[in-house]
């Protein structure tokens, strides 16, 4: 007796096919399905339907009778999942999976994935998916974030060190945000936490564009100066090919001492404003700078000897930049000028040595991470001696 | 590698391109030297193929009654060495709106019935032919609303079908002629919305497009074309999405006993004069 389905009123033309092909699944390439039903063009239908979808009619039968085809089978003969399941991370990604999500089953053949980090260790770390949701979950909107409105009145001359120091994190944050859009685009998206991190961090710097460019243009109506020497010390980070070495570069070196010049503007902010850009400028920093400390770690864990790498695009970074300028003197001059509050000779000597304490802060915080990621202290002090004057 | 294969194939769709080349690059693999030309109407590309200018086409089923006369009255052979699984069995309907007066094919006496192109088998010649085999003469009797789009594509372009669909709907013509996959097809994407239509008539199954061989063709290199076709397997994802695009599953020899249908049309409406020359006044590939 084979399976019978019954359609009652239910044509093709209006989801009849799902009750057929929900009867087929259960049976085997060659089996026997009667379809009884009452939708006058049934017959019709039914004959073009199977047709076009690589089964047969059977011609012989009194009832419509269906022969089951194979083509459905054959489409995912050889399918593979895109790792076990949707949690399950593997060590390896397949280009040939595409962009299909993490534990799709993916039909063979189609466009393989033009991507060049498709290995797990080369791009994780286990904290980017507690970071990831962190991140989503601290974002801001710059319109309501900072009160604009509380713009107090700033000294002339400290204000023109305030838009100095904006042009310049301006541009910093310029370069941030190339960085990651750059890495994620070549990242296969399997590792999609690590994608939607670096996403989210091209988003912070994109506000943090944002409310520079504000602050800097909040009491006058152009920005500052931009050096060659900075300019060609973020060039190189934007040159940096590797995943994990541009991740290094950026975030444990550059937007580490980043963070300690956010810090350090904060508490010398002139008013509310500056305050507030720059505390929730750290906020986002300190989560990529998590990100970049945690992932270099999990690499050299898995592969002591990438130390050496990393040790090398230092130098390699150091010696780039030798002839260069860095920072230049208008940011540093600013910094004193913001730190002093006013150009009176005793201040200025008080901001001097309070810019200078922020030098020997980047460089304890630097050494520090170093260090965590498994430079002995002698070495990490050597490599944080060699980082850009630029701080990024 | 051996002497290319040349093949002929009508580009009614802009996707005909990717499919040939894609077949091209996969008999390529397989050691078949494979080339193809594209025909802008189905009429130059037959008489291509019996002037052995092309080894192979990729012929509609009026293409093949037309090459088939040619043929004969050249007192050459002719064979077909492939067709789709979807290429065998297929019918046309007549269909009237449901609340239609018209309950039997002899009520379209007198009335309006919107066909597809003057040179589309399936809903033109042998829907009208079904109806005149009934009695009806919808060009003698009554009026035909003819929606000649794409002219020398043999109805290949589906835009003159779902006019002769619309046309109905709208109440410009009282029955419309379509081919059994179209009637699903635009059930499905609210052409015709579901019980709109009724089935007043339906043809006798037939057979449609064909591979067929030109006489001059190097035998053996049409044999190795034809083994190396049927063995293309839908479970090949180098070949599915071409499989996909060409509308089948699997190929299958060419067979050639169900095309009598449409050549009595063809003798009856004068399309072709028996030695394959073209007879329709009206038709301008």
């Amino acid at each position: 007796m084979p399976t019978t389905i019954d359609l009652e009123g239910l044509g093709f033309d209006n989801g009849g096919h799902l009750l057929v092909n929900r009867a087929l699944a259960g049976l085997e390439p060659g089996d026997r399905l009667v379809v009884r039903g009452r939708h006058p063009a049934l017959g019709v239908h039914l004959a073009a339907w199977c047709r076009a979808e690589g089964h047969r009619l059977d011609p012989e039968a009194a009832s419509p009778t269906i022969v089951r085809g194979r083509a459905d089978r054959d489409r995912w003969r050889g399918a593979q999942r895109a790792g076990r399941t949707a949690a399950d991370v593997v060590p390896h990604a397949s280009r040939e999976w595409g962009l299909a999500a993490r534990g799709a089953l993916v039909e063979p053949g189609g466009p393989a994935l033009s991507v060049d980090w498709v290995d797990r260790d080369l791009v994780w770390a286990d904290i980017a998916p507690q970071l990831y949701a962190q991140a989503t979950a601290n974002q801001w909107d710059p319109a309501t974030a900072v009160d604009w409105t509380a713009a107090g009145s700033v000294p002339d001359d400290v204000e023109d060190a305030v838009v100095q120091v904006m042009t310049f994190l301006v541009e910093n944050e310029q370069a941030a945000l190339m960085i990651p859009a750059r890495l994620l685009s070549r990242l296969h998206p399997h590792y999609r936490e690590v994608m939607q991190l670096l996403a989210a961090q091209a988003a912070d710097e994109a506000r943090h564009m944002e409310i520079f460019t504000r602050r800097g243009l909040m009491h006058r109506d152009r920005l500052g100066l931009s050096g060659a020497g900075g300019r060609a010390s973020l060039q190189t980070l934007l040159e940096e090919p590797d995943f994990t070495l541009a991740s290094f570069l950026l975030s444990v070196l550059g937007e580490g001492s980043f963070l300690d010049l956010l810090h350090f503007l904060h508490r010398h902010a002139p008013d509310q404003v500056t305050a507030d850009v720059t505390r929730l400028a750290a906020r986002d920093e300190a989560r990529h700078v998590a990100f970049g400390v945690a992932h270099t770690a999990h690499v050299v864990r898995t592969d002591p000897g990438f130390l050496h790498r990393l040790r090398t695009a230092v130098e390699r970074r150091h010696a780039a930049l030798a002839d260069t300028a860095g920072l230049n003197k208008q940011v540093f001059d600013s910094l004193v000028v913001l730190a002093a509050g006013s150009w009176e000779p005793a201040a200025i000597a008080r901001g001097w040595q309070d810019v200078l304490r922020l030098q020997q802060a980047m460089d304890s915080g630097r050494r520090r991470r170093l260090e965590y990621i498994g430079f002995p202290d002698d070495e990490a002090a050597a490599l944080s001696a060699l980082h850009t004057r630029n701080f990024m | 590698m051996s002497r290319p294969l040349l093949l002929g194939a009508v580009a009614y769709d802009p996707k005909v391109v990717t499919i040939w080349d894609g077949f091209r690059a996969w008999f390529r693999a397989r050691g078949l030297d494979l080339d193809y030309v594209l025909y802008s109407h189905y009429e130059r590309q037959v008489e291509d193929l019996l002037a052995g200018r092309i080894d192979l086409a990729w012929n509609s089923p009026l293409a093949w009654i037309r090459a088939e006369r040619l043929a004969r009255a050249r007192g050459l052979p002719l064979r077909t060495v492939a067709m789709r699984d979807t290429d065998r069995d297929l019918t046309s309907v007549i269909v009237v709106r449901a609340d239609s007066d018209l309950h039997s094919p002899g009520d379209l006496r007198g009335r309006t019935v919107a066909t597809g192109a003057v040179d589309s088998p399936q809903a033109t010649l042998l829907p009208l032919a079904l109806l005149r085999g009934l009695g009806v003469d919808p060009e003698a009797d009554g009026t035909l609303l003819r929606f000649d789009v794409g002219v020398g594509l043999h109805g290949d372009h589906i835009g003159g079908e779902r006019d002769a669909a619309t046309a109905l709907l709208a109440g410009r013509a009282d029955a419309a002629c379509l081919i059994d996959a179209n009637l699903l097809l635009f059930g499905r994407d609210g052409t015709l919305p579901s019980a709109s239509v009724r089935v007043l008539a339906q043809t006798e199954p037939y057979d449609h497009c064909n591979m067929s061989v030109a006489p001059q063709a190097d035998p053996a290199l049409v044999d190795q074309f034809g083994e190396l076709l049927l063995s293309m397997s839908y479970a090949d994802d180098s070949a599915r999405p071409l499989l996909d695009l060409e509308g089948l599953k699997e190929w299958l020899p060419g067979r050639t006993d169900r095309y009598a249908a449409l050549d009595q049309a063809v003798s009856d409406t004068g399309f072709y004069d028996p030695d394959g020359a073209l007879g329709a006044d009206d038709y301008r590939p």
